[in-house]
């Protein structure tokens, strides 16, 4: 089975963002970037359905496929990806931040391309927030899609997926190819050792063109401005629960 | 302009998502409809014909949509797009799951979880973990929106619209197999008026639930759970609060041995009241909380309900 796994570059997790003071977006200069933490995920995966680690068989997957779309550092990310042990990667240059309609149509040109089995991504990008590509992808194909998933079998020529939703979980069978978006307990991924780092360096990154693929990319949304949130301020240290009860009973909460 | 909301089922009634997805819906048009989806839903339908404002309902029923599966949902909205110039639903993990698949197949950009409307074709939504608020216009003719429950009050009873049958569209290539849902008498996490949250601290699912659940039986509250707490198995997947898991906003939120990362804020921050009891002075979440207690929860947490009386 062929798996494709799309990878945003992203703002790394653990910084906060800060809005620019002109108010047209967030300040990436000088910002630490990583690979979205749930396209590590997928990644991660991938791999082991190609190691035949935990459930799966060996060879669940036989090749795995990376492809990011953004700017030209997001080949580092892509080099992450081979480094955890995918097998080839895909960069489709752009400057522009793509909307999750135009990602999802480059995507099923990349899909229409490579013909995967089964395309594996994160459920939602943290910068974005928008939780919609793998939908979106899904709808275009006319594939089933299995979001969420927090357990994924492969066999029969399905993709048996657990799903996290609100209430518990929810299982499904989707019949491959489908696409699979990953959430945060479906693994926990490797961190890439050094030789595999050193073996990473001559894999393959092709690097195309939004334009080699004449999808329509023009953006729907126009963004008026991007504002910081209403602050909360600190508010008191209470001595002990007693304290606590009767501030919560004035303030009309209990 | 007309404007359809797809409604949250629960059971014989809708839940109040719905409401507040309405009031959302109703300050884009006067012509709201509400979608109610999933066999036997006949009695939700009637529910959902009693919120203030709205013209009617309409009702699918199929196999398929009883767990309102995707593929079926999207055929479904799809074929009544066309009379309608907005499609809205909430921000649940049904919502999350097909709207983006119905905007596409209507080749519309989706916009996900809108905290506010400003005007038709105007929305304000939150990123980067609520960091930073955007306001987006779309240029689309259709708008397909998630709403943030918890930014909209809900709109009132009183109505009396009609309920009208149509057709729900069959399963696509995936299947329902099973569901393993998490059982409570407890309010739902989304609409309780307190909330307490439970963190790494608590070591255990045994020491969990010894902890939080009679706090929450006490208060009539709902438990959630940073993600840390979740993935090492304390408490059920449905119980985490944050910018990935669930959005709560109650009049109370206590968060109990939880550091306070910006993913768990991005969850909670908009509650009204918010306490915090951590044994470390300089965790984060004391930089957003109201009232603090700087304590072990082995002593603070007995404390509290010895107060609480
Ligand atoms: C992509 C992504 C998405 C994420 N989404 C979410 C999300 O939706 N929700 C979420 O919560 N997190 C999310 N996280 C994780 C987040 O970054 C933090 O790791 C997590 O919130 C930490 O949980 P915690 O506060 O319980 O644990 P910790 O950070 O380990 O904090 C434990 C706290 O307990 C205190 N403590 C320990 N013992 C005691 C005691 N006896 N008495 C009192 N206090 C004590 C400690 O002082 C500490 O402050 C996400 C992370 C990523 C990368
Ligand atoms: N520019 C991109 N390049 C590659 N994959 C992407 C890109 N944007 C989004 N994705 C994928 O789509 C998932 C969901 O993103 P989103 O819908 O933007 O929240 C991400 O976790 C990625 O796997």
């Amino acid at each position: 089975m062929k798996v494709l796994v799309p990878v945003k570059r992203v703002i790394d997790y653990n910084v906060k963002a800060r809005v620019k003071a002109d108010q047209t977006g967030v300040d990436l200069a000088n910002v630490k970037m990583s690979m979205n933490p749930f396209d590590e995920i997928a990644v991660e995966e991938a791999v082991r359905m190609k190691e035949g680690k935990e459930h799966h068989a060996a060879g669940t997957a036989t090749e795995i496929v990376v492809v990011s779309i953004g700017v030209t550092q997001a080949q580092e990310t892509i080099r992450t990806a081979l480094a955890m042990g995918a097998d080839r990667g895909l960069l489709i240059q752009s400057d522009a931040d793509l909307e999750p309609l135009a990602v999802a149509k480059l995507l099923k040109a990349v899909v229409d391309e490579e013909k995967p089995d089964l395309v594996l991504l994160g459920k939602q990008s943290i910068d974005g927030d928008n939780n919609a590509v793998g939908q979106m992808l899904a709808a275009l194909l006319d594939w089933p899609q299995a979001t969420f998933a927090g357990k994924i079998v492969i066999g029969g020529g399905k993709a048996t997926v657990t799903r996290e939703v609100d209430g518990g979980l929810q299982t499904l069978a989707a019949t491959l190819p489908a696409v699979v978006s990953v959430d945060l307990r479906l693994n926990t991924p490797r961190y890439a050792s050094l030789p595999n780092i050193m073996k990473a360096k001559k894999k393959e990154i092709a690097v195309k063109a939004v334009a080699d693929y004449g999808a329509d990319i023009a953006p729907r949304l126009t963004v008026k401005k991007v504002t910081a949130p209403p602050t909360r301020s600190a508010g008191i240290k209470v001595a002990d629960a007693a304290e606590l009860v009767s501030k919560l009973k004035t303030a009309g909460v209990l | 302009m007309a404007v359809l909301v797809i409604a949250d089922r629960d059971g014989d009634t809708v839940r109040d998502t719905t409401h507040k997805t309405v009031t959302a819906a109703l300050k884009l048009s006067g012509d709201v409809d509400i979608l109610v989806i999933g066999q036997g839903s006949k009695a939700a339908a009637e529910a959902a014909a009693k919120i203030a404002g709205v013209r009617k309902v309409l009702l699918a029923e199929s196999g398929a949509l009883s767990h309102q599966l995707a593929e079926a949902v999207t055929a479904t909205v799809v074929g009544l797009a066309g009379s309608y110039d907005a499609i809205l639903s909430p921000a649940t993990t049904d919502g999350k799951n097909f709207m983006p698949r119905i905007a596409a197949s209507l080749d519309v950009a989706p916009i996900s979880d809108v905290i506010e409307v400003v005007s038709n074709d105007t929305f304000v939504r939150p990123i980067y973990a609520g960091n930073a608020l955007e306001t987006v216009q779309s240029s689309d003719g259709k708008k397909v929106i998630t709403v943030r429950p918890t930014s909209f009050d809900a709109a009132g009873e009183g109505g009396s619209a009609k309920v009208e049958t149509i057709a729900g569209a069959d399963g696509g290539k995936a299947t329902f197999v099973s569901e393993e849902m998490v059982k409570s008498d407890r309010p739902e996490l989304g609409a309780a008026k307190i909330v307490v949250s439970g963190g790494r601290a608590m070591g255990s699912a045994e020491e969990f639930q010894a902890v939080m659940d009679p706090l929450a039986d006490r208060l009539g509250a709902a438990v959630g759970a940073s993600r840390a707490a979740v993935d090492a198995g304390y408490a059920p997947n449905d119980y985490q609060v944050g910018q990935t898991g669930k959005v709560v906003a109650p009049a109370l939120y206590i968060a109990i041995g939880i550091s306070g990362a910006i993913q768990h804020l991005a969850g909670m921050k908009d509650s009204k009241v918010i306490v915090a009891i951590n044994k470390d002075a300089d965790a984060p979440i004391f930089q957003v909380a109201d009232y603090g207690i700087v304590g072990d929860y082995k002593t603070v947490v007995p404390e509290l309900m010895a107060a609480l009386g």
